[in-house]
């Protein structure tokens, strides 16, 4: 047996080199750099990094659809949409990462220890989150556009695990931090491990673990159709995991409430659009043929994240939970877009993620700004009256709010009327009044917010709102600003979408 | 750029020029926000000078692209129908401003805020019912109970906070409802290979849905609109919103708002889908008796001033939906107008009644009582909007109530008949309240209530005068709205039944 060295297409992989080397760059400053001035390194290090990656993904925005790395990747409209997304949502995330204030001194300290509180007089700051956040960016990057079951495993490992660590990096609230990064952890692996049962389903039924050799199979009807069920159904488990829909959503309201609110930005929008562009690939690709095998059970799973996530968000009490069972509810907005498997599902399913991630760091901008003396203030009762305090700031929150809550004039609003039209052309009635209903359900936790900013009065205890950072700013400007204009002047973003998606199978 | 779209852009103008000028002068604020309404008003009646009453066609026109990809595109354009409410609306602003001169005052934010939400919100009453596009329509629908929401629960009285997310939280669903049929719209119309918004296009819809998707789509607009224009049972939301809100709020609320639902019905439900309306109108021809009925009843039952004028309406839109469902021509041209003239006569009542209020303080009718000896004025403006809403002979008010009933009596004679029972009861609940507090000793704790000053008087004149012209020359507006009605009826496949011989032996 010959060994064939792989050819490597360097340019169409560059977006993800470039972030790998930049995480590697970050981890020498770590070893390097005196600590005083580490953190502007790393700040530096890791901007750089993506506006380089971005400029080589528009650069090369062109070279067509193709294979890459012996057909381990695939490079289409589509993919590089998702990947520019990841890249801009990652940027403004870091924005809000660079606020060392969430992040403990001493992340492997026991918490309230000796040791904690040294770290804490010495400044010590954690700027390992730089490369961390990078390794994360650059699985993302990888996994939509992964094209066999190995590179996808290899890319949700590669997003997954930096995270389990950053969602334990929580300056305040120690325990609940470290408990997020746990739960975060042990159910990973244990979705990892469904996903692989799954994919060794699946090469047992095609005898090939790329799609497109899954997608002849199918076409084909050769195999084992258990084989096949079983086979999807676990493959789905593991992403599904990932995206947080019912049931397999457990982790989320804890690990976003744990977790420092940068990261919970981080994981909840750059996380999402990874993970979907991954379900879309692997739907509409591999398994697009079998669509009477998983079609009807995935209509019912988005219907029910749909309804779970919009009707438990009403109890919550905590802000940061309440933004995750919102975030639930949108997974089965999205999940309407997979169903569609068309082209205009496809299209709209980018938009609502573009839209959304862009929202949802924002709405989590605002939360890093709502403290006290102990920390972050997340308990939604103290909120009240924050609208007599600071107008901007929380006029701002209820914009994103309206925005999350679909109300026209925000991006929010096009995104759901793309996607639930996209989901009721090709013939799913029941999510199209499922998503309809539960969007009313979910407007009245949204309108409660606002409610208890702008009509409740101050309370004691209340919160206050810090003066933000330059950074923060231009994160909460820039994520209300594409809000605004992706609502009322969508007509460009959907055109270029409109001609750049398609999957290349 | 077609003169509706300058008209539109007027008050958005006067809102920027309030914007601008120091939050401490609040009486430049006034007069800024005032003299912008005028100019709007003045406006606004020249242009209907401009209509040709005679073209049944759409005037103004004006089309720009939007959303090309979902054929959505900025286009207005007025009719008989649209062109009558634009001018009740333009009309009722500025003296909606004048007569609550210092509403703005005392609210949970400042005046400035209270004219810029006004002004944007005067903007968005001219585009909804400009709108000759479906998709924008649904966007100014939904996006001008952002403005009410705040102008309610910011400056209003009582239970505000309550009663604004009441009326948030039923529009919201309503409109949610009307989403999907929107969405239901685009995705028949590009099925049949016009994908379309616009409503002349949209009028051939009917020919290649089935009818089964011609109800569920009708009932999607429908619920929506009966939510607006509140048909019992969706009107609980009403009373509250009503009793919270400055007075002005609540005549643009009642007056204008409400009146999007009663134009919806004309404009999309029976223009689109005149299959799906004939089905239903006996359950909504018997939904609106029960209107009438119900809302005469609650109105006699009332002991407080605004909840009262309140209750009167939900009787008065049970008119306006019969009067439209009857599908006669007779019965759209009452319906027309009355929509034109309960606007007047509701603003009537809110006016002084809010003056009553603001000089008692108290808006229990209970605690007024003999005010015809020591507020002669304001008595008589009282009594006077009290005759209107009851519909007096000779007053414009009862040459709408008329159409209606005889426009109705030919094609649903029971229906008819059972309403003109409403009428008794309108007499009822209106001369109750006007004897309890105009006649009769006077309260104690009301001797020294001043009467009208100069600026009310202004105020309340138009308006006056407007009931009582319009009573004895309705023939201008009836001229506008009755070629329009025709086309209406004619276009959705209807005809008048004949007069029969024996009618009346």
């Amino acid at each position: 047996m010959t060994f064939t060295a792989p050819v490597l297409e360097y340019a169409l992989l560059a977006p993800m080199l470039i972030v790998l080397a930049g995480a590697l760059v970050g981890v020498l400053i770590e070893a390097f750099v005196r600590s005083s001035a580490r953190a502007t390194a790393q700040l530096f290090v890791a901007v750089a990094t993506i506006v380089i990656a971005f400029a080589q993904l528009v650069r090369v925005r062109n070279q067509g659809s193709t294979t890459a790395a012996m057909s381990a990747v695939t490079f289409d409209g589509a993919g590089l949409l998702l990947q520019g997304t990841i890249l801009i949502i990652s940027l403004i995330s870091l924005f809000l990462i660079a606020d060392q204030d969430n992040f403990t001194a001493a992340a492997a300290a026991v918490p309230g220890s000796l040791e904690e509180r040294e770290a804490h007089q010495a400044r010590v700051r954690t700027t390992e989150v730089f490369p961390l956040t990078l390794f994360a960016v650059a699985g993302m990057l990888l996994f939509p556009l992964a094209s066999d079951l190995i590179t996808l495993f290899v890319a949700l490992e590669m997003l997954s695990l930096p995270l389990y660590l950053m969602a334990g990096l929580s300056r305040y609230r120690r325990l609940a931090s470290q408990e997020a990064a746990l739960k975060y952890f042990l159910l990973g692996a244990f979705s990892s491990a469904f996903f692989l049962f799954g994919a060794a389903f699946l090469y047992g039924y095609s005898s090939s673990v790329t799609f497109a050799g899954i997608q002849a199979a199918v076409t084909g009807g050769a195999g084992n159709d258990v084989f096949l069920l079983i086979g999807i159904a676990f493959v789905s488990v593991g992403l599904l995991f990932k995206v947080g829909a019912f049931p397999f959503h457990a982790w989320s309201p804890d690990v976003y409430q744990g977790s420092p609110t940068p990261v919970t930005a981080f994981m909840a929008a750059a996380t999402k659009v990874a993970a979907f562009g991954a379900i879309l690939r692997i739907f509409y690709v591999a398994f697009a043929n079998a669509e009477w095998q998983w079609r009807p059970t995935l209509v019912v799973i988005a219907i029910a994240t749909m309804v779970f996530g919009s009707v438990v968000a009403i109890a919550q009490k905590d802000v940061k939970r309440m933004l995750a069972y919102s975030s639930i509810a949108h997974a089965g907005f999205l999940l309407a877009g997979v169903i569609a498997l068309s082209k205009s599902g496809l299209e709209a399913s980018i938009f609502y993620l573009l839209a959304y991630g862009i929202a949802t760091v924002g709405g989590f901008a605002i939360v890093t700004l709502v403290r006290d003396a102990a920390g972050e203030v997340t308990d939604l009762n103290r909120w009240s009256g924050l609208g007599k305090r600071s107008p901007i700031v929380a006029g701002t929150f209820a914009f994103f709010l309206l925005a999350f809550a679909g109300i026209p004039l925000t991006s929010g609003f096009i995104g759901k009327f793309a996607i639930f039209s996209a989901a009721y052309q090709s013939g799913s009635l029941a999510i199209l009044i499922a998503g309809v209903l539960s969007s009313a359900v979910a407007a009245f936790f949204y309108i409660r917010v606002i409610v208890l900013m702008f009509f409740k009065d101050p309370v004691e205890d209340g919160a206050s709102v810090v003066i933000p950072s330059a950074l923060t700013t231009t994160a909460i400007a820039v994520s209300a600003a594409v809000t605004v204009v992706l609502g009322v002047f969508p007509a460009p973003v959907i055109n270029f979408i409109q001609t750049t998606a398609i999957f290349l199978r | 750029m077609s003169s509706l779209v300058i008209l539109g852009l007027l008050p958005l103008l006067g809102a920027l020029l309030v914007g601008v000028l120091p939050s401490d002068n609040v009486l430049r604020i006034k007069q800024a926000a005032l003299a912008s309404t005028l100019l709007t008003a003045i406006f606004g009646i020249y242009i209907a000078t401009q209509f040709v009453a005679s073209d049944t066609a759409l005037q103004f026109t004006q089309k720009n692209q939007w959303i090309p990809s979902f054929a959505i595109n900025f286009s207005v354009g007025v009719d008989g129908l649209a062109l009558v409410l634009i001018v009740m609306s333009v009309v009722l602003t500025p003296i909606v401003l004048l007569a609550g001169w210092n509403e703005s005052e005392g609210g949970r934010w400042s005046a400035k805020v209270f004219y810029i939400l006004i002004l944007v919100l005067e903007t968005m009453m001219i585009g909804v019912f400009a709108a000759t596009d479906v998709f924008l329509f649904y966007v100014i629908f939904e996006a001008m109970l952002i403005p009410v929401y705040f102008l309610i629960g910011g400056y209003g009285s009582g239970e505000r906070a309550a009663a604004a997310v009441k009326f948030l939280l039923y529009s919201l669903f309503g409109g949610l409802l009307m989403l999907a049929s929107i969405i239901g719209i685009y995705v028949v119309s590009s099925n049949a290979g016009y994908a379309s918004f616009d409503i002349t296009e949209l009028s051939s819809l009917h020919t290649v849905m089935s009818s089964t998707t011609q109800n569920l789509l009708f009932l999607g607009f429908f619920i929506a609109f009966a939510i607006k224009a509140p048909l019992w049972p969706l009107h609980t939301w009403l009373p509250d919103a009503a009793k919270a809100g400055t007075p002005g709020t609540s005549v643009l609320l009642l007056g204008v708002l409400d009146k999007v639902g009663t134009f919806g019905m004309i404009r999309f439900c029976i223009s689109i889908f005149p299959d799906a309306s004939k089905t239903f109108t006996p359950m909504i021809i018997v939904l609106s008796v029960i209107s009438i009925i119900y809302g005469a009843f609650l109105a006699i039952r009332a002991r407080d001033l605004k909840r009262l004028i309140a209750y009167t309406s939900i009787s008065h839109f049970g008119f306006i939906t019969m009067g439209i469902f009857a599908m006669t021509t007779q019965g759209h041209s009452g319906a027309t107008l009355y929509m034109f003239n309960h606007g007047f006569s509701t603003a009537a009542l809110f006016i002084v009644g809010g003056w009553m209020i603001a000089r008692r303080g108290s808006s229990t009718i209970a605690d007024f009582g003999g005010l015809q000896r020591v507020t002669p004025v304001m008595a008589w403006m009282f009594f006077i909007a009290g005759m209107s809403s009851l519909a007096l002979p000779g007053l414009s008010s009862f040459v709408s109530e008329f159409l209606v009933l005889v426009g109705t009596y030919t094609r649903y004679p029971v229906a008819a008949i059972i309403a003109t029972v409403g009428i008794v009861l309108a007499a009822l609940y209106i001369l109750i309240p006007v004897q309890r507090t105009l006649h009769g000793p006077t309260t104690p704790g009301n001797e020294n209530l001043p009467d009208l000053n100069l600026r009310e008087k202004i105020a309340i004149a138009p308006v006056v005068a407007v009931i009582v012209v319009f009573g004895f020359y309705p023939s201008p507006l009836l001229n506008i709205i009755n070629p329009a009605s025709a086309h209406v009826i004619e276009s959705a496949g209807f005809t008048d039944p004949a007069p029969t011989e024996n009618a009346g032996k």
